[in-house]
């Protein structure tokens, strides 16, 4: 039991750690990408390209003040960004971040809880997230922030549905919660994939997915050019540095749960299973920079009509049509 | 696109052509086959092609601005310079005062005096580069081609005054002697080849 305790406690703390490190480089790498993609060199000056520039910001950061302006409310503009970030670090606690593997004679599973409820804990500790933006902006008395809540609110009920969904139809082909069980569901390797049985799904869980984090073709909620920074308008240093923590930390949590249930995640937990997990891992990382460079924004109004009027009857529809060829 | 293409002033109808566009659908049945199409169509992956070209080739455009600059003409008017004349050194100027009459922001201020040799010698130059809108009418109005405008953009400081003094502005002695001092081609410079429209002036009658 101690063992277990420690065991637990070390994989939190690495993990933790190595997210967090992960969001600021992420940071690093998106602004590289987007740059090279509009024909620029990106950050340049601190370290040899610019690599160093994560210990710029994080220092900027935690020394800027810390201010709360005049008129929120308190406590609870101080915890929203909490709750975004612990909310997205929650989430990882039943992702299976790679196969099992044996370290000095102790066989170590790298994942936190292998709880049987394990993909509909994480995309409900995941929804649970955006009470941060919505708490965050309403209790800044500010406009930006207000309308950015009120785009929160919009966003959630909308893509929400279509997640739930859209996991259904391959979450009833597999019988199982658990990611690991959906993992070895699809270990036979490539052709066992479940995107090749479910590709409308993975489609729709994709564009789910960026409604979910928040990028680009869905960068509503925190839409600079519209709303300043949105709900993270009136924070400064850490504060708005957790909300940014948050939002990559999540772009990494929804890219492994679109390999693993989608992809064949780690396949049969090979050592090349793992590269491979971690290679489609990056390249969904990199999807979700590289459609920033390339698509404009959708409105709030037609995000909501897609979601409802569009996606979810499809995903619908896919369900029923996944039913009737799964009893006969 | 060549430069002829770019100095035709005449835009009358050559280059322009009117861009197609379908009309607007009304019924329902017109904007549902409108949106299958464009589902289909999967233009958002010409988007994702294009900037992924664009960072494949890696054509890079940025100057990093400090380390490398870019050209700027000749005729781009920044910060003032006192030009001095080749053979002896002397300053140019001869304290007409004319740049300070055109001077349409009342910038340009300059003290003479006659000097020992009964020459005019121009004892304060100054420039508040505070008012200044680099319109450029000294450098044009100038007889002498004594003050032009240089190329100096980067002005920044803690003080305006850095930059108004005259003996910031006249070149130094040592770089006229090492041949440094430029010829200024832009306003009022004399025009390459003018030597050959000199007409002697008629005084026959």
């Amino acid at each position: 039991m101690d063992a277990y305790l420690i065991e637990t406690v070390i994989k939190i703390v690495v993990i933790l750690l190595l997210f967090s490190a992960l969001a600021g480089f992420g940071t690093y790498f998106e602004r590289k990408v987007l740059a090279f993609m509009q024909r620029r060199l990106g950050p340049m000056n601190v370290g040899p390209y610019g690599v160093l520039q994560i210990a710029a910001d994080g220092i900027k950061l935690f020394t800027k003040e810390d201010l709360i302006p005049q008129g929120v409310v308190p406590a609870i503009f101080k915890i929203a960004p909490v709750i975004t970030v612990a909310t997205a670090f929650m989430a990882a606690a039943a992702i299976p971040f790679m196969p099992e593997f044996t370290a000095f004679g102790y066989t170590v599973k790298p994942i936190i809880a292998d709880i049987n409820v394990g993909i509909l804990y994480v995309i409900g500790v995941m929804g649970v997230g955006l009470y941060g933006p919505l708490l965050g902006g309403m209790a800044s008395a500010n406009k930006f922030a207000l309308i950015s809540t009120a785009r929160a609110a919009a966003v959630f009920i909308s893509y929400e549905v279509v997640t739930g969904l859209s996991l259904l139809a391959p979450l009833m082909m597999v019988g199982s919660l658990s990611l690991i069980d959906i993992n070895n569901f699809q270990a036979g390797g490539f052709t066992h994939w479940m995107i090749w049985s479910q590709p409308i799904a993975f489609v729709l869980f994709l564009i789910a997915a960026f409604a979910e984090t928040g990028r680009t073709p869905f960068h509503l909620i925190a839409n600079d050019h519209e709303l300043i920074d949105g709900f993270g308008t009136e924070y400064s240093g850490m504060r708005w540095g957790l909300f940014f923590i948050g939002e990559y930390a999540n772009m990494f949590f929804i890219s492994w749960v679109i390999a693993l249930v989608f992809l064949g995640g780690f396949g049969d937990g090979s050592v090349l299973g793992a590269l491979a997990l971690f290679l489609k891992v990056s390249f969904f990382f990199f999807f979700f920079l590289w459609t920033r460079a390339a698509w404009p924004d959708v409105r709030p109004d037609q995000l909501m009509m897609l979601c409802w009027k569009i996606l979810m009857p499809i995903a619908v529809v896919n369900i029923v049509i996944t039913g009737i060829v799964m009893m006969f | 696109m060549s430069i002829e293409e770019f100095k035709d002033r005449n835009v009358g109808v050559s280059n322009y052509y009117q861009v197609d566009i379908e009309d607007y659908p009304t019924q329902p049945w017109d904007k549902f086959k409108r949106v299958v199409k464009r589902t289909f169509r999967l233009e958002l992956f010409v988007g994702l092609w294009v900037v992924m070209r664009e960072m494949i080739k890696f054509d890079i455009h940025t100057v990093s601005y400090p380390a490398e600059k870019l050209p700027i003409g000749p005729r781009y008017r920044a910060i003032h310079k006192l030009l001095r004349l080749w053979e002896s050194g002397y300053e140019r100027c001869i304290g007409c005062g004319l740049c300070e009459k055109i001077c349409i922001s009342n910038c340009i201020r300059m003290e003479t005096k006659i000097d020992e040799k009964s020459r005019k010698e121009v004892t304060e130059y100054s420039i508040n580069l505070g008012r200044c809108i680099f319109c450029g009418y000294c450098a044009e109005v100038c007889p002498e081609l004594a003050i032009v405008h240089g190329g100096r953009y980067e002005n920044a400081s803690d003080q305006r005054a850095h930059f108004v003094i005259k003996d910031d502005m006249l070149t130094p002695m040592d770089e006229l002697l090492t041949k440094q001092q430029q010829e200024f081609p832009g306003f009022g410079a004399v025009i390459p080849g003018s030597d050959k429209s000199v007409k002697k002036t008629p005084l026959a009658y």
